[in-house]
């Protein structure tokens, strides 16, 4: 049974809170028990608590897929970019290094590309994946466009990403601001600080120190 | 005898250590026998989970998306609590303590192990009279436990001496609320977040201590709320929230204080509501003259614009909900803090509507019922005070038992330990509670543990305070037991059992009766499940201002939990109280407060400073709390290796302006002292604390404990400690402690 159509995966970093819940999760995934595909990063702990999380961004012309030299990276008909088949794959990490987004993960051990496939046993059943169920901010959030719409006029859903020369567009959305860019422009934002709060106050007591 | 004993080699033999997904657990399509909605068994979110059993044991979980509290969302405790349960250090069978074994325990007969120790209670009871034995419980068992264990105490035991861990963690707000409200319960459910216009997050790490709210916070924010995060650290819910305040360590108080000002003088002040249902906000108002916006950011650290642009979005909304946690209760004036909390709110007069909220952000499991029927020193079940004739004749009524029988008042559980250094207190059940770690100046707590003639204790693993045990008697997991707990709403809420005890462990509540049993005081401790003890909870607490009178499993489950008060089988509960019109056993129709007169209390709230103020020898303020991936003193989520690998060990928060001066980089060890002992852990070097403070999480025990350096100032009135400020150095550490060799969990 492919991913229902009028499901759509959402990701707002403005909501992450870096608590992991997503990455325990994904280890309970049963296509890979045991390892979290997913990612989720500090911006710079030392300036700010930003964290942001990454799923596999599922493009409709997969980088992954495009550089394997074993074409063992198959996108199912419902959009969805599946796992390294294990017979194909050579573990050669082509598809590791190629990857926009930096999903694929090489687990040396089994010789094989592992990634996120949008919990194919869950959402494939009409399930919503681990991840975006457990989490407990919604910064991953998993449904139709209509409640997406409904419950968060703040944000508009984009999902055109440029990287230098390379345009992409995914099936997963990314949550902008209300006016939104017509697309993300991901090389240009890399050099950019951690958003949000920050704040400098004199050090009570200076020059009595401990 | 020489004793043999090590740490190392308790260790060895006890934990805690890290369990992994293995076996069942790591494979893939296993179908379950069954699986059971239940709840989490950490914090007091209580968020619905289904557990995944196969062959006795819950081999993983799935999410519990119907239950509409958290709709399926778990943090990470969450997501692997299951990973508790078949765990290698799991107390299988009772032992007693053997200084001639390296581990320091033998293994004993259970029947044998309940002999000692009614044996030795009625030894110590004899000689010292009953207030010498003493009792310690905890907030992460089931309402019906609680019930039991307070039961077990005034009845069979007879000693006032019964205090719990709630004592470290909701009492500031449970004094505060009862003398404004009358009744100490979340005064909204947590969907009246979603309409509301401000959001007041005061002292509360949302993110990290309670997850799940942040959803809610976020979707009032899509709604269009602004949000006021009010904390000496940028937490992950204060990066993006609309008005920081940094406010300085113990001076919440201050800070609403000089809101209220700034309310008055700029007529933001609901003056209807005033004057129709509150009583004392003259003398309030008097009292916060002289908080003007200039004294008040001198003395809170804040921003006066800071301060204005908050008075100014809180008073002129027309809705809101504000909300704490232990940030503004940990203190030695925490009921005062909670009382500026509350005049704030009574003044704007929103409460008792739809998108009109205040609540304290419950800690613990069951920190909400467990502090209601009977396990506090003060209360008897239903909330009742056990100094009040009425109310002892009550519950002695249900009881069976003269109420001259029950004994009065008992002290708080930091003075029960005082008691054991005196020599008043010789004998210790502890059930739940892990003080060598959780209490502040624990070094204390450790010499007093010593001093005890006979401590026994139940738990499921042999946490640190137990290794001072002189029985050990082994209880069950949240998972082997059926019973109600009562989440940070006010909802009660239903734990299903998912297996059986392993080994000779059985239910708590069978190990109390045995205790009863064994010292010929059977009567009234002959249960046959937590459902009959239930229903004499419901009848206790009938009447009550907590009234659970018509609260039943059945219902529970059909209506996923039951708000209380409940006072009849056909009553639905009571989500939202304070409601205009709303009935209540105090007021009886004169208004919707827990008062005789139906109104809510103004209290003037004084500001003072911290017990332990900063000086020339100790001039920085150190802060303790939580991180998101371990819980209270690490018990359980220590032994859970996923979640030990998030944070694995405690590190020492501070501004870089701060590490310059000591000359320490990220990562170096850095030794933090006080008055009461020191601690030498790495450092996290940030610009998300304020320069003057610094930050260690309080889950790891020993050498790594944050509670070696916190102090036992007490707030008067609720007697919480005062965890969240005290007077500290630092220095860097000329080389790595004796304790980085050991594993991460472990100290």
């Amino acid at each position: 049974m492919p991913v229902a159509a009028n499901t759509e995966f959402f990701i707002d970093p403005s909501r992450c809170i870096g608590c992991q819940a997503c990455v325990q999760a994904c280890e309970e995934c049963d296509t890979h028990r045991g390892h979290a595909m997913i990612h989720l990063e500090y911006i710079e702990r030392a300036q700010s608590t930003q964290t942001t999380p990454v799923v596999c961004m599922h493009c409709d012309s997969p980088t992954c897929a495009e550089v394997c030299p074993a074409d063992a990276i198959k996108r199912t008909a419902d959009g969805v970019v599946q796992s390294a088949r294990k017979p194909r794959c050579i573990a050669c990490s082509n598809c590791v290094l190629a990857c926009p987004f930096g999903v694929p993960k090489m687990k040396s051990e089994f010789e094989l590309m592992m990634k996120c496939d949008m919990c194919y046993d869950r959402t494939s059943v009409g399930k919503k994946p681990m991840c975006a169920t457990v989490c407990p901010s919604q910064a991953l959030h998993f449904g139709t466009r209509e409640e997406v719409e409904r419950l968060r006029p703040r944000a508009q859903p984009v999902n055109r990403f440029r990287f230098g020369q390379q345009w992409i567009t995914t099936k997963v959305n990314m949550m902008a601001p209300a006016a939104p860019p017509a697309y993300i422009d991901v090389t240009a934002a890399m050099h950019a600080g951690p958003t949000g709060r920050r704040y400098a106050l004199p050090v009570v007591g200076a020059g009595a120190s401990g | 005898m020489t004793s043999v004993v090590n740490e190392r080699s308790t260790m060895e033999a006890f934990g805690p250590h890290r369990a992994y997904a293995s076996g069942l657990r790591l494979a893939s399509g296993v179908e379950p026998d069954r699986v059971v909605n239940t709840h989490c068994c950490f914090c007091g979110q209580q968020c619905g989970i289904q557990l995944k059993v196969k062959d006795n044991e819950v081999v993983g979980f799935e999410p519990w998306t119907d239950f509409p509290f958290n709709r399926g969302m778990l943090c990470p405790k969450g997501v692997k609590r299951y990973l508790q349960g078949a765990h290698p250090d799991r107390l299988l069978r009772a032992y007693q303590r053997d200084t001639t074994a390296s581990s320091g325990f033998a293994p004993l007969a259970y029947d044998q192990a309940i002999h000692r120790v009614a044996e030795a209670i009625g030894r110590i009871q004899q000689a010292h009279g009953d207030d010498a034995f003493a009792v310690l419980t905890g907030a992460s068992l089931t309402t019906e436990k609680a019930y039991l264990v307070g039961k077990f105490a005034r009845v069979c035991l007879r000693t006032a001496n019964i205090d719990y861990n709630g004592r470290l963690c909701m009492v500031s707000a449970a004094a505060g609320n009862k003398k404004a409200f009358g009744i100490d319960r979340a005064a909204n459910p947590w969907e009246d977040i979603l309409p509301a216009e401000v959001v007041w997050i005061s002292g509360a790490n949302v993110a990290e201590c309670a997850p799940i709210t942040t959803e809610y916070v976020w979707q009032a924010r899509e709604n269009g709320a602004r949000i006021i995060v009010v904390d000496p650290r940028i937490t992950p819910i204060a990066r993006t929230c609309d008005l920081f305040l940094p406010v300085k360590p113990g001076r919440d108080v201050a800070l609403f204080n000089g809101v209220l000002h700034l309310m008055i003088t700029h007529g933001w002040v609901d003056e209807t509501f005033v004057a129709r249902s509150t009583v004392g906000f003259e003398a309030v108002a008097e009292h916060v003259r002289a908080w003007t916006p200039a004294r008040t950011a001198e003395v809170t650290g804040v921003p006066e614009s800071a301060i204005r642009q908050a008075a100014e979005w809180w008073g002129t909304a027309q809705t809101s909900f504000l909300m704490h946690a232990r940030g503004i209760e940990h203190h030695s004036h925490g009921v005062q803090n909670v009382l500026g909390a509350i005049n704030i709110v009574l003044a704007s007069g929103r409460i008792g509507r739809p998108g009109c909220g205040y609540a304290t952000i419950t800690g613990q499991g069951n920190g909400q019922g467990g502090r209601e029927h009977g396990q506090k020193c003060d209360q008897l079940p239903g909330a009742r005070d056990i100094s009040n004739p009425e109310h002892r004749a009550h519950v002695a009524r249900v009881w069976g038992v003269e109420p001259e029988s029950l004994p009065g008042a008992g002290v708080d559980a930091y003075e029960i330990f005082r008691k054991i250094d005196k020599g008043e207190i010789r004998g210790l059940l502890s059930i739940c509670f892990n003080p060598k770690v959780s209490l502040p100046d624990n070094n204390f707590i450790t010499r007093a543990l010593e001093k005890l003639d006979f401590y026994v204790a139940i738990d499921f693993f042999l946490n640190e305070t137990a290794r001072h045990a002189d029985v050990v008697l082994p209880g069950s997991l949240h998972e082997e037991d059926e019973g109600v707990v009562t989440q940070v709403e006010g909802r009660v809420i239903k734990i299903n059992k998912a297996v059986e005890c392993p080994g000779d462990a059985r239910q708590d509540w069978r190990i109390i009766q045995d205790i009863a049993g064994a010292l010929g005081r059977p009567h009234g401790f002959t249960f046959d499940g937590p459902r009959a003890i239930f229903d004499e909870l419901r009848a206790a607490s009938q009447g009550g201002v907590a009234d659970y009178s018509g609260i039943t499993y059945e219902k529970i489950e059909r209506q996923f939990g039951v708000f209380w008060p409940c006072p009849s089988e056909d009553h639905p509960g009571t989500p939202r109280l304070f409601e205009s019109g709303s009935w209540n056993p105090v007021a009886r129709g004169t208004g919707p407060f827990y008062f005789p007169d139906g109104k809510a209390r103004f209290n003037v709230a004084a500001y003072t400073p911290p017990a332990e103020d900063t000086d020339a020898d100790y001039p920085l303020m150190l802060t303790t709390g939580r991180v998101v991936s371990q819980f209270l003193s690490g018990t359980q989520t220590r032994r859970i290796g996923p979640l030990v690998d998030q944070y694995p060990e405690p590190r020492i928060e501070m501004h870089p302006q701060l590490a310059d001066r000591l000359a320490v980089r990220d990562g170096d060890w850095v030794t933090a002292e006080t008055r009461r002992g020191d601690c030498t852990l790495r450092a996290l070097v940030v610009t998300t604390i304020r320069p003057d403070t610094v930050f260690i999480p309080y889950h790891w025990p020993g050498r790594k404990s944050a509670n070696q350096l916190t102090i036992a100032a007490q707030d008067p009135i609720s007697k919480i400690p005062e965890y969240k400020v005290c007077a500290v150095r630092l220095r860097k550490a000329a080389a790595a402690p004796d304790h980085a060799v050991l594993e991460p969990q472990q100290g």
